[in-house]
């Protein structure tokens, strides 16, 4: 057994089942990126095996000082990032609304102008050369997280002939289990453009798409420095494990 | 009106885009000096037990093109069939191996390699052995939600042939698109995200 960086006894019972409605489909032709890249047969369910109730750990121990603060990592010493200084800050629960503790988080941004550090990038606005675009935090005992940025700028994509993306930082998620996988979005309260998204719009579900709006949270903001966003992140619960049907003879 | 069952929503999942790599593999898109190596890049060392073999990916639009900016992530038990997980709870899985590891596919060719070993046979829920096999996990633009399949070895015919997932696939015509090619040390695996040779994904 791997170690946990918890107190806690490990789960390991079968996932909740994914709820593929209100996940956006493979298919939403308004994002034409997904057209000629959406499986087109039905999925195979099964229930979890240990292949998919199982997953890799990560350790506080991994992490470099600066990892959770976007502002200064990728800065000159004595630099800082360009932008509107934020926390973002939440907690990852599990569909049963417990904190999930040892969780990985990396997130990925463009700048202030909206530029994304990338060299198949070619959007006009400059990059900033305090500013990578990358951080990452594990949560903690109680599932909690908090980072430091920059509040990214919305960016005109190719897609449709004037389509732009709303501000939003791009996460991927590890919980305990592989079938927990996750990538998202995180999208900032009140700005327009999350409902003219092509790629939010691909979720059909309103209460979906704003359980992806982080909430501007005064009460976390650093005052004289940095405004704060919550975002919480919710992934796969698992199953009772009480009473599940065991072969006979086990 | 019954009592609320108090339950959450998972996320809703939304596309990893095309700059992917910047979070993830930001080593490999230029991006240096934030961390030490990209998380993933290397699974084996010295001391990892089990047979060295090389995974040769790739993954594959309706038209047949190699996607060069998509994202690989494996997952897979050690030589003895454990995983390096807290919820792996029938004993300790070999410390020099983790099990998971993630490559960017190749900007030029759409190739991605994993140098790992040979997975062991893992039990089904019921306790049957399954045929060893190595899960994947895919993202990329225009993939709004993370595809999961499996890999599985060309030279295991006969743990093949009585693996319990393998047998869900009700057209079993599309078995063969889950069974990676063996030439020498290397398996060759090519995803179809579309079309008459369309991968099997998974839903669980
Ligand atoms: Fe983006």
């Amino acid at each position: 057994m791997a170690e946990t960086g918890s107190n806690r006894a490990p789960e390991t019972g079968a996932f909740f089942q994914r709820d593929r409605q209100w996940h956006p489909p493979a298919l939403t032709p308004s994002y034409k990126s997904s057209v000629l890249r959406s499986p087109q047969k039905a999925l195979v369910s099964f229930d979890n095996t240990l292949s998919e109730s199982t997953g890799p750990v990560f350790g506080h121990a991994m992490l470099g000082e600066l990892d959770n603060d976007l502002i200064h990592n990728f800065a000159r010493p004595g630099e800082s990032a360009i932008g509107e200084r934020i926390i973002v800050h939440g907690r990852v629960l599990d569909e049963r609304g417990n904190g999930v503790p040892g969780v990985l988080l990396e997130l990925w941004q463009a700048n202030a102008g909206g530029r994304y550090r990338h060299k198949r990038e070619g959007y006009l606005a400059p990059l900033d050369p305090n500013f990578g675009g990358c951080g990452r935090a594990i949560t903690g005992e109680d599932g909690g997280y908090a980072l430091r940025t920059i509040r990214p700028g919305p960016y005109p994509w190719p897609n449709g002939p004037n389509d732009w993306r709303p501000a939003h930082i791009h996460f991927s998620v590890f919980g305990h289990g592989f079938a927990q996988r996750l990538i998202t979005q995180m999208y900032f309260e009140g700005d327009p453009l999350i409902w003219r998204c092509p790629i939010v719009g691909g979720i059909s579900n309103k209460a979906a798409i704003e359980a992806l709006i982080a909430a501007l949270d005064m009460q976390s903001t650093i005052p004289m420095d940095a405004l704060a966003y919550k975002f919480d992140i919710v992934l796969r619960g698992r199953r009772s494990t009480l009473f599940e049907n065991r072969p006979e003879g086990n | 009106m019954a009592q609320s069952l108090d339950r959450l929503k998972e996320s809703p999942s939304q596309t990893a885009g095309p700059y992917v790599h910047i979070g993830l593999t930001p080593n490999f898109c230029g991006i240096g000096g934030v961390y030490a190596s990209d998380l993933g890049s290397s699974m084996i060392n010295d001391q990892t037990k089990g047979e060295r073999i090389e995974l040769r990916i790739r993954v594959l639009d309706g038209t047949g093109t190699p996607l060069r900016e998509a994202l690989v992530e494996i997952w897979q038990a050690d030589a003895n069939g454990f995983y390096n997980s807290p919820a792996e709870m029938r004993g300790a899985a070999d410390p020099n191996f983790p099990g998971w590891g993630r490559q960017p596919t190749d900007t030029e060719t759409g190739v991605c390699l994993f140098q790992t070993i040979k997975p062991g046979r893992v039990p089904f829920r019921d306790g049957r052995l399954m045929a060893p096999h190595i899960t994947l996990w895919i993202a990329a633009r225009g993939i709004n939600v993370g595809l999961h399949t499996r890999l599985y070895f060309s030279d295991e015919e006969k743990a093949n042939a009585e693996d319990p997932i393998l047998a869900r696939i009700e057209h079993r015509l599309r078995v063969p698109t889950l069974i990676a090619e063996r030439q020498r040390d290397t398996y060759v695996f090519d995803i179809h995200l579309q079309g008459e040779k369309e991968t099997v994904f998974f839903d669980s």
